[in-house]
């Protein structure tokens, strides 16, 4: 109940009606304010003016009153954990060992997570295989963050939920089931026991299902070759770290071949070992028609069409063996196959052939000839298990589907709708099924074009178990709860099976019934990897080729082949929509944002084909038109120095598709040419209108006889002279004296101190070091580098901290090219062979080097910057402070090595730029303890400052001294050829140190004096001919 | 009485047979009279390329550095080739008014007022560039040794472009007050003259109260030496820490112990070009052709030739040093710069630099204004080239060929370098129309000595 208490103010109140007090209550102010008075006057309003201290009032209110209105802060919402989660610390990563496979890449990983989020794989360095990533894998945890993912299930192009997925499709799939109408599953290669279990039951529910796999770029072949004599459908796999002689036709070892990954296996051959007295080392020919990283880091190599790669691996075997073989083969191609026989019957057991021609006959062939060498390179005991799919199935399953013999397909983790060759009309053939469903991650051609679309998850978000080879297996585990509303193929198919287990259920049994074997689960979930000595005995093996070896050797060659192949950066373009891999530089023509149609010099100006940088420096190419059979495209052209003459080469995994963002949309098509699964065609090119535009990150191709950049010598030489002929350092006169530039008489800087705490330094192994990239993405991922596409790229602003330059030699040889500078003489002739020298030999050689910040202990960049934002570390990194940077650029420009990167335009949250970083999902794949750098600064590589602190740190906690080889920046870790080595000189044992010291140690422009803190060692190569 | 002694063969400095007030009026002319069409004209197209400018200034500072054409591999082009070209345009000014009054060159008189108001307004544009080349210009107060909260933060005194920063702002002004002392006793001849009040008011304020008395003047006459002692060294530090921003480098084609002498003599090269440009237009348009006569002319063509060939030997001993130093960087980036994809830039500053100001070897032409006015112009290219040469050819092809690249400018780059023109000419047409252009107090204490008229009634003619 309300109070009607009235309070009074006064005794006057008291009385209702005394005037005074009713006006009162109605007006506010007693006295009237005298407004009129004061504004009409105009005498008044003339007089009166603002004094003094008037003045300072208005200015005090309205200075307060304007700082307070834009006192706002900006909100950031966080919202604290309620109850803490075991084992997330924040601030602190955890690790988790998992694998992707993802039908093209399959390797074991470590993922290591912040706050419960996959921020960067890393190598699972203690897996026996397959543990190192390529830079696919080192980029595929961004493929997680990808906004065009499918989030959900789908049923006709409309969101669904899972209850009514599964309603509709087990109705339909039984309705099938007792009709007895034929479904096929259809799958990536899983190489997974449990899934191949799974897919079982799941046929025995509907036993109308047959499961075929198809590999989106096919080793058929050879696996038929391999079934063919060891009655194994399986891949022979090959240790190079044993071999001494390595002949390789057609197949790029370092590449995708046979699904990769033997990088870090030929490195250790590659790299000169003392043994003996003598260093030695393995050799390497190579006979191929691109030019690929297993070409460049060759020996010799010979540029082969792929049909006088039969031929000659068919004079290979006879020679061997000694049966005589009459053909066509020229006399240069008879002397080199002469020399490789005799280097491969010395090396004898310790040699090895393998070769990436796609025919059942040379496959065939090459385990026959290293079947006689008695190779203990080749392992075919465990073969391999990451590729399973069938030609043969492939074709009868779109053969069945024309002529409505199967009547539902289900895909899994492929997308034959792009894919395959004749895509057009499987899409007619699979819109006229009565089921189609597709398992898929991405709203892909094939997801558009079936029924049902079950989304699943990334790899980062599934459970997983995989036999990468016989006897060793890998699990795979979630690192983060899924981000979207998808199910895992393997749990939908239990599903729809009946089952009410799940996948992870299904592993878990299946590994402690059959694959433990009194191993621990945990041990090995925490391990990743599993590895036993189970191996296949095989009884009677027959190695008669005869009939092979005359095929082989009557091959013949049409006038243009286009061989297709995979790119390094970009495989068979499942991750074409990650945009870290779009900005990787391609290893060898250093193209990012494009493939191409690669072309030989020669083949190029016959065809009317150019290659020409405009103004800017930016390289344009001719489009040509590429025909084979009935179908052709328009494709730029880029001219690829050591390219086979009479072969074209073009990379998979690029061309407009769907559920790619606009930027990605790059490149052509490849797999409309890819028939019958062979990437090799016969194909006509004509010239076509235009240029096209490349984003190219390295505009000159040549070392210039630059020969103190990449030093090399000769394992003959490195065997026979001293150090001081083949790696001498640079002198420099005083007084008429010779110094070493080292040498502090000729130092005119005052030294650090470095004798205490760490010192760190860097060790770049040129011989080891093949190329692939996997550093660049690391160093990308670690250090939140933006990306910044492909105009950007083109006008020279790559913002990659660590970039790995590529060199072709001019002459024959780098040396020829030192040789002919040397040569010059006279002003006429100089201008002359200069110009000749920026020109690529038709044949080179190759060079890579990796170069980030050399950390100079004597550094140009920190003199110049006038704030002092580029200064030296105790540890003997080159700091940048972005805080303190003004963005002069002077530091970049002094640098003799390029490697500063600067900020042109605000690269995140900015929809000129609209890549990960521009948008929350993507961000969730910064790195929280790396700054993102803001427009107008300079960046370039820290040395991992942060991750070699965090050693620093941890160790000062445990109260322990630090051990040689914590000591890791993404790039080190990242390599798996052991290329790179990262530590500190301070501690006199460890690696680094040795690396140090050693004969092949050289600065980067050493002459400079600028005392970096990044050595190389010098390239050495095997060019003993006999 | 000649003030000093004068040999009968030195022509006439004023002709025209002025006496003071003729010059008190020549020279008040266009001050108090009203501007032309053609002024006008010029003014607009100049207002509106300034604008421009701003326009691209403020999109450059907006958006940030990427819309120019810079890359990885060349982090300076246009921006740093025009703040080096302004400021070697800015040193004639100084050149001329301190330098030839400590060697008593009385003919600097008539030119050494708009000499040193173009030194001060192209010292204005080449402050613009270190600044808005920043990636971040709000910023740019950190280059300056303010004491701070920021931390520990100080500058690096070890940065050239910190010795730029000081150099310039010295040199800007010790400029000014120089000039502004100069002007003290026109503006009050101009303030005595004014008849509408504003005029009279601003010009007693420009003026500082100047009350002609001869204390005023005794002071006048000392702070103009004193400060024309101290511009002397100026005029040869300035554009020495300018050079050492490259000199200092270690970049091939920059690391360069001949820049500062070289640097110097471009500097006042393209300094008197400018200066000719200038007046010869002026001399025109404002009827100042008894004042700036074509011995002016001729007198600054010889300056140019001599330093023209200075900066020729400089160009040659730069190849020479190369090919002598047997480093293979240094030869090649010569090499390159000569015959490489830039060939183009760097023979055209070989023939507008060291070829084009032979001619004035031949008196016919050193003495044709035409002449002169194309020559001017042409130097001005050529050392707008010399220095794009020193920057882009340097580093589009520095040590690693890895990062070699090109420089293509955008429309932001040539937005801003027209920009600054056209701000430069809205100044310098302003104080053509509100400034005493010519130091008439000067004058007039030669003409009794160098004026036409008293020397032919001295010479009873």
């Amino acid at each position: 109940m309300s109070s009607n208490k009235v309070y009074w103010k006064s005794v006057a109140q008291l009385n209702k009606y005394n005037g005074l007090v009713q006006k009162l209550e109605q007006n506010e102010f007693v006295d009237k304010i005298p407004v009129d008075e004061f504004l009409g006057d105009e005498k008044t309003m003339g007089d009166s003016n603002t004094n003094r201290r008037d003045f300072l009032k208005y200015l005090g209110f309205s200075t307060a009153a304007a700082s307070l209105a834009a006192c706002e802060g900006p909100v950031i919402k966080s919202v604290p954990y309620v109850v803490q989660p075991e084992q997330i610390i924040p601030g602190i990563a955890n690790y988790y060992a998992t694998a992707i496979a993802d039908g093209f890449d399959f390797r074991s990983v470590l993922i290591k997570t912040r706050e419960g989020r996959p921020i960067k794989v890393e190598n699972n360095k203690d897996a026996f295989t397959l543990g190192d990533g390529n830079a696919r894998v080192h980029a595929s945890v961004l493929s997680m963050y990808d906004v065009n993912r499918l989030q959900g299930p789908k049923a006709g192009g409309q969101d669904i939920g899972w209850s009514d997925f599964y309603n509709q499709v087990e109705s339909k799939l039984k309705a099938m089931a007792v009709s007895e109408k034929p479904i096929v599953l259809l799958t990536q290669t899983y190489a997974s026991p449990t899934t191949q279990a799974i897919i079982g039951k799941f046929i025995t529910q509907y036993p109308n299902v047959t499961h075929v796999v198809y590999d989106t770029l096919s080793s058929s072949q050879a696996l038929d070759a391999f079934e063919n004599i060891y009655g194994v459908r399986a891949l022979a796999d090959y240790d190079f770290s044993k071999a001494e002689t390595i002949v390789s036709i057609g197949a790029d070892i370092l590449g995708d071949w046979q699904g990769g990954g033997y990088d870090s296996g030929y490195a250790k051959s590659r790299v000169p070992k003392k043994s003996h007295g003598k260093t030695e080392m393995s050799y390497h020919v190579q006979f191929e028609s691109n030019m690929t990283l297993s070409g460049a880091k060759a020996d010799k190599r010979i540029p082969t069409r792929p049909a006088t790669q039969k031929k000659i691996i068919a004079h290979i075997y006879a020679q061997l063996t000694g049966e005589s073989l009459s053909s066509d083969l020229s006399t240069e191609y008879k002397k080199v196959v002469d020399h490789v026989v005799t280097r491969l019957k010395r090396s004898r057991s310790k040699a090895v052939l393998v070769s990436g021609i796609e025919d059942v006959a040379a496959q065939e062939v090459v385990l026959a000839i290293n079947e006689y060498l008695g190779s203990q390179v080749i392992d075919t005991a465990q073969p391999k298990l990451i590729r399973q799919g069938s030609n043969e199935a492939v074709d009868q399953l779109i053969d069945d589907m024309q002529k409505g013999k199967v009547k539902g397909l289900m895909t899994a983790g492929v997308n034959p709708c792009f894919t395959l060759p004749n895509a057009e009309g499987f899409k007619t053939a699979l819109s006229q099924l009565e089921l189609s469903v597709a398992f898929s991650l991405k709203e892909d051609e094939t997801a558009a074009a079936v029924q049902f679309v079950a989304a699943t998850p990334h790899y980062l978000e599934s459970w997983g178990d995989y036999q990468f080879k016989k006897g060793h297996y890998a699990l795979a585990q979630p690192t983060i709860r899924p981000l979207f509303d998808t199910q895992q193929f393997q749990d939908i198919i239990l599903k729809l099976s009946g089952s009410s287990n799940t996948y992870y259920q299904e592993i878990r049994s299946n590994w402690s019934d059959n694959l433990l074997n009194g191993n621990s689960w945990n041990k090995t979930l925490h391990d990743g990897f599993l590895s036993s000595t189970n191996a296949i005995e095989y009884d009677e093996v027959s190695f008669d080729v005869s009939s092979q070896i005359k095929s082989l050797s009557s091959a013949s060659a049409p006038a243009m082949s286009l061989v297709l192949y995979s790119k390094t950066g970009m495989g068979d373009g499942q991750q074409a929509n990650n945009p870290w891999l779009q900005e990787f530089p391609d290893p060898i023509s250093r193209v990012s944002w494009d493939n191409y149609l690669t072309v030989a010099a020669s083949d190029a100006k016959s065809i009317g084909l150019k290659n020409v940088n405009v103004s800017d420096g930016a390289l344009n190419g001719s489009y040509a038109i590429i025909t084979v059979g009935d179908k052709s495209i328009v494709a730029p052209v880029l001219i690829q120095p050591g390219q086979a003459k009479g072969t074209v080469g073009l990379a998979f995994g690029y061309g407009e598709r769907r559920g790619l963002k606009d930027e990605m949309q790059v490149g052509v098509n490849a797999y409309p040419f890819y028939n019958d699964f062979n990437a090799v065609q016969e194909v006509t090119i004509t010239p076509a209108e235009g240029y096209h535009e490349f984003a190219c990150v390295q505009l000159h191709n040549t070392l210039m006889g630059r020969g103190d950049i990449v030093k090399e010598t000769t394992l003959e030489i490195l065997n026979t002279k001293d150090k001081e002929y083949w790696n001498p350092i640079p002198k420099v006169s005083k007084n008429h004296i010779e110094f070493e530039v080292t040498s502090p008489e000729v130092d005119m800087w005052q030294a650090f101190d470095r004798s205490v705490g760490h010192h760190f330094n860097m060790s770049i192994d040129l011989n080891a070091c093949t190329g692939c990239g996997a550093c660049v993405i690391a160093c990308h991922s670690e250090n939140n580098v933006p990306v910044v596409g492909k105009q950007e790229i083109r006008k020279s602003r790559d913002m990659h901290w660590l970039r790995i330059d590529r060199y072709y030699s001019s002459e024959e040889t780098f040396g020829g090219d030192d040789q002919t500078k040397e040569n010059i003489s006279g002003l006429g002739d100089s201008l002359t062979t200069f110009g000749e020298m920026e020109n690529a030999s038709e044949n080179p050689q190759v060079a890579f080097q990796p170069v980030m910040c050399q950390h100079c202990n004597h550094a140009p960049c920190e003199t110049v910057c006038p704030v002092a934002a580029s200064s030296h570390g105790r540890q003997g990194q080159n700091h940048m402070a972005y805080n303190r940077c003004v963005g002069t650029r002077y530091c970049a420009n002094n640098c003799p090595y390029k490697v500063r990167r600067f900020n042109w335009f605000l690269y995140n949250k900015n929809d000129e730029f609209d890549y990960h970083m521009n948008n929350d999902l993507g961000r969730m794949v910064l790195n929280p303890d790396v700054v993102v750098r803001s427009r107008g600064v300079m960046e370039k590589c820290s040395m991992c400052i942060q991750i070699t602190q965090k050693t620093i740190l941890d160790a000062k906690l445990e109260g322990r001294a630090i051990k040689d080889g914590e000591f890791q920046t993404a790039c080190s870790n990242a390599c798996s050829s052991g290329a790179i080595v990262f530590g500190d000189i301070n501690d006199e044992d460890s690696q680094v140190a040795t690396l140090k010291e050693d004969d092949r140690m050289y600065h980067l422009l050493e002459s400079v004096g600028t005392k970096p803190n990044v050595v190389y060692q010098a390239i050495v190569r095997n060019t003993d001919e006999s | 009485m000649a003030s000093h002694y004068e040999a009968s063969i030195r022509k006439p400095l004023v002709t025209g047979d002025k006496n003071y007030h003729d010059v008190t009026i020549d020279v008040a002319a266009p001050v108090e009279g009203n501007a032309n069409r053609q002024w006008w004209i010029v003014f607009g197209i100049a207002l509106t390329a300034f604008l421009w400018g701003l326009g691209c200034i403020a999109y450059t500072i907006g958006t940030g550095i990427g819309t120019w054409g810079l890359n990885k591999t060349v982090g300076w082009a246009w921006d740093i080739t025009n703040f080096v070209w302004w400021v070697g345009i800015g040193h004639a000014g100084t050149l001329i008014s301190a330098v030839l009054l400590l060697f008593r060159q009385k003919w600097r008189m008539a030119i050494n007022r708009s000499a040193e108001a173009m030194t001060i307004f192209s010292v204005i544009q080449a402050g613009l560039f270190p600044i808005i080349h920043m990636g971040r210009p709000w910023l740019a107060y950190w280059v300056l040794p303010i004491p701070n909260t920021f931390g520990s933060l100080w500058v690096n005194f070890n940065s050239p472009l910190l010795w730029d920063v000081f150099a310039i702002s010295t040199y800007l002004s010790v400029s000014l007050v120089f000039w502004w002392t100069g002007l003290l006793p026109d503006f009050a001849m101009i303030r005595d003259r004014a008849i509408k009040p504003f005029q009279k008011k601003i010009y007693s304020l420009l003026s500082f109260g100047w009350s002609g008395r001869a204390k005023d003047w005794q002071r006048f006459e000392e702070v103009s030496l004193v400060l024309a002692g101290l511009a002397t060294p100026l005029v040869l530090s300035v554009h020495t820490i300018v050079s050492f921003d490259f000199a200092t480098s270690v970049i091939p084609g920059w690391h360069t112990t001949i820049f500062p002498p070289y640097f110097v003599a471009g500097a006042i090269f393209s300094g008197f070009a400018m200066v000719n440009t200038l007046l010869i237009i002026m001399r025109k348009v404002s009827n100042l052709e008894d004042y700036i006569t074509v011995q002016h002319i001729e007198l600054m063509n010889i300056v140019i030739m001599i330093t023209g060939s200075i900066v020729g030997v400089a160009y040659i001993t730069e190849l020479f040093i190369a090919w002598y130093s047997g480093v293979e960087y240094e030869q090649y980036a010569f090499l390159n710069r000569a015959t490489g994809p830039y060939w183009w830039a760097y023979w055209s500053m070989m023939t507008c630099n060291v070829f084009s100001p032979q001619f004035m070897w031949f008196k016919k032409l050193r003495t044709s204004i035409v002449f002169s006015f194309i020559i001017s112009i042409v130097v001005n290219i050529g050392m707008w080239f010399e220095r794009f040469v020193i920057i882009v050819t340097s580093l589009h092809r520095d040590y690693l060929p890895s990062s070699w690249t090109m420089f293509s400018p955008t429309f932001v780059d040539i937005g801003i370098f027209i920009g600054t023109i056209g701000f430069f000419f809205v100044l310098f047409l302003l104080y053509s129309r509100t400034f005493p252009v010519i130091a008439q107090a000067e004058v007039k204490t030669i003409l009794k000595s160098s004026g036409e008229k008293y020397k032919k009634l001295r010479d009873g003619e």
